[in-house]
């Protein structure tokens, strides 16, 4: 027993908090046609211009988007980078992740691109150059979750 | 409205570190306040109004600290309001301090902040989590991915090699050895940049900021209170802001207005800036810029947003020596936010440096004769942009009064 008392210099703590986040109707409609491997996006009229993610107004035109238009399951890469190093909580790195501009569509979506060597940084990187050509693939059974589908290189 | 000039009359930093485990987190903040008024010589019964700068409140673990921080800033009875841009936060926590004077409702404004982000190892999951949550949330977006997208395609647009990212870096820390606050900083090869680890695409470890922690704060009055309170104030004659979409592939490809590896949106953000300060040539007017770049890739598109070159020619400007401190504009003499970034605060700290330039008191990092210096902020998933002119005279619209 020491005469004088330390008291440690930092306090640990931690949170943990629960939430259930509504899709809203216009994502229920495109998580929906996920299940039937559909990839589903908003279409405006008066711009022309279609939205993935989907939306329910026009940020161009402040019109309702007054349709849907089914993307093509190819498309073409407009950024892409490898991870290589372990974040906290997100995935066990190597992974290769790129917005692709599905055909049909004027914006780009965010996906896992899978079935390329990442073992060479530079190499795979040179593999992935905006203008390159990916095919979408979904998984065997679609939940209704945007990790149902993600882009294959060549 | 009524309208009236305003000036940065004193500013505050603490030094800038992994970890200050001597100060709760009021006490930083407090720290940089007293520091800011003891410059602009100002007791805080003078102080009308105050503009609490922080971002995320999840990295320092108190929700929402600007509550815990009214006391050390002597708020009690007067306005006090958080600003909150991510990254972007310290420039529009000024651009509110500076239209509450402006207005000419306030003479004189404080606007402070802290931030630590070392306080949990979670801090890209963090990150993570101001994605949209249906979308894009679950594809392992977080700064540093974010920004390595951008960088893949300006590199592709432009022909930019990893080593002439890896020479900004080299300048950042050379720069940064003539900052007492910097947090890193020292004498390195654009080899030992090459050779660190690899992140993400085209990032090594070297390209991206550290985490840091420390305070910061201005004050800013009315212009004439600021030529009774200093001779040399700093007078702020332009400030825009702009944001833009949280999908960053809206951004991409022939249907997109700006393009993502461009910070294209800066080129709006500066013209609003510019015509504010009667800037009409800003790589003839401007003589050195303090700009957001917590990774090696930011300084090229946004100089070249900023007006200072053509798109594509930053790169090679900076292999030949033209953002040296000798160079034809000095950029980022304080080493920049790749030597030190405390997220909530990092914006004011770029005001500060640029504030610091214009009033001769940048000691080591001083640049000859600067009329006019540009501090920037960025925030979100590259969405919020601010640009910020710091004078030695009024100008421009503020001269019209």
């Amino acid at each position: 027993m020491s005469d004088t008392i330390q008291a440690s210099s930092v306090v640990v703590g931690e949170w943990h908090v629960r939430y259930r986040y509504p899709v809203g109707d216009v994502g229920a409609k495109f998580f929906n046609g996920l299940r039937e491997r559909k990839i589903l996006a908003t279409r405006c009229s008066a711009s022309g211009l279609s939205y993935l993610p989907p939306r329910p107004y026009c940020e161009r035109s402040f019109e309702v988007c007054d349709g849907w238009v089914e993307a093509g399951h190819e498309g073409t890469i407009e950024a892409a980078t490898i991870v290589t190093a372990a974040f906290e909580n997100l995935p066990e790195p190597p992974y290769a992740i790129a917005y692709v501009r599905l055909d049909g569509v004027s914006t780009a979506m965010v996906n896992f691109v899978r079935g390329l060597d990442l073992s060479d940084v530079p190499r795979a990187a040179a593999r992935l150059v905006p203008g390159t050509r990916v095919r979408v693939e979904f998984v065997a059974d679609p939940v209704g979750r945007v990790t149902d589908f993600h882009y294959i290189c060549g | 409205m009524k309208r009236q000039g305003v000036a940065v009359i004193g500013t505050g930093q603490t030094p800038f570190r992994s970890r200050r485990d001597d100060k709760t987190y009021p006490e930083l903040v407090q720290d940089a306040a007293v520091l800011a008024m003891n410059d602009a010589r100002v007791v805080p019964d003078e102080i009308d109004a105050i503009v609490f700068s922080m971002a995320p409140t999840t990295f320092m673990g108190v929700n929402e600290c600007d509550k815990w921080s009214v006391d050390a800033l002597w708020a009690q009875g007067k306005p006090m309001l958080r600003v909150h841009t991510g990254g972007a936060t310290g420039g529009s926590a000024l651009q509110a301090a500076w239209a509450h004077v402006a207005s000419g409702e306030y003479r004189t404004v404080l606007v402070a902040g802290a931030d630590r982000i070392t306080e949990t190892p979670d801090a890209q999951h963090v990150l993570n989590l101001i994605w949209d949550r249906f979308y894009e949330h679950d594809f392992a977006l977080n700064t540093v991915t974010m920004t390595a997208l951008a960088a893949q395609r300006y590199m592709h647009k432009y022909g930019t090699t990893e080593e002439q990212f890896a020479r900004v870096v080299v300048r950042a820390r050379l720069h940064a050895l003539n900052n007492p606050d910097a947090h890193l900083k020292g004498a390195i090869a654009v080899a030992d940049v090459l050779a660190s680890p690899r992140v993400a695409w085209p990032y090594k470890l070297y390209d991206i900021c550290p985490r840091s922690a420390g305070a910061a704060a201005l004050v800013l009055a009315s212009e004439e209170h600021a030529r009774d309170k200093r001779s040399r104030p700093a007078f702020i004659t332009g400030i825009g802001g702009v944001s833009n979409s949280v999908f960053m592939g809206d951004r991409m490809g022939p249907y997109a207005d700006t393009d993502f590896a461009d910070q294209a949106e800066l080129v709006q953000a500066a013209r609003e800036c510019y015509a504010q300060a009667g800037i009409r040539d800003a790589a003839r007017e401007v003589q050195t810029v303090e700009i957001y770049d917590p990774f090696s890739s930011f300084q090229f598109p946004q100089l070249e947003s900023l007006g200072f070159c053509a798109r594509g020619a930053a790169q090679a400007l900076s292999d030949e020596g033209a953002f040296e401190m000798d160079g034809a504009l000095p950029v980022n003499p304080s080493g920049g936010t790749l030597c030190t970034n405390p997220i909530g605060v990092t914006g004011l700290v770029r005001a500060i440096e640029a504030a610091r330039q214009v009033m001769g008191s940048a000691g080591a990092m001083q640049v000859p004769r600067v009329r006019n210096a540009v501090a920037t902020a960025i925030g979100g998933s590259t969405q919020f942009f601010t640009v910020t002119m710091l004078s030695d005279e009024p100008r421009g619209s503020m001269q019209r009064g």
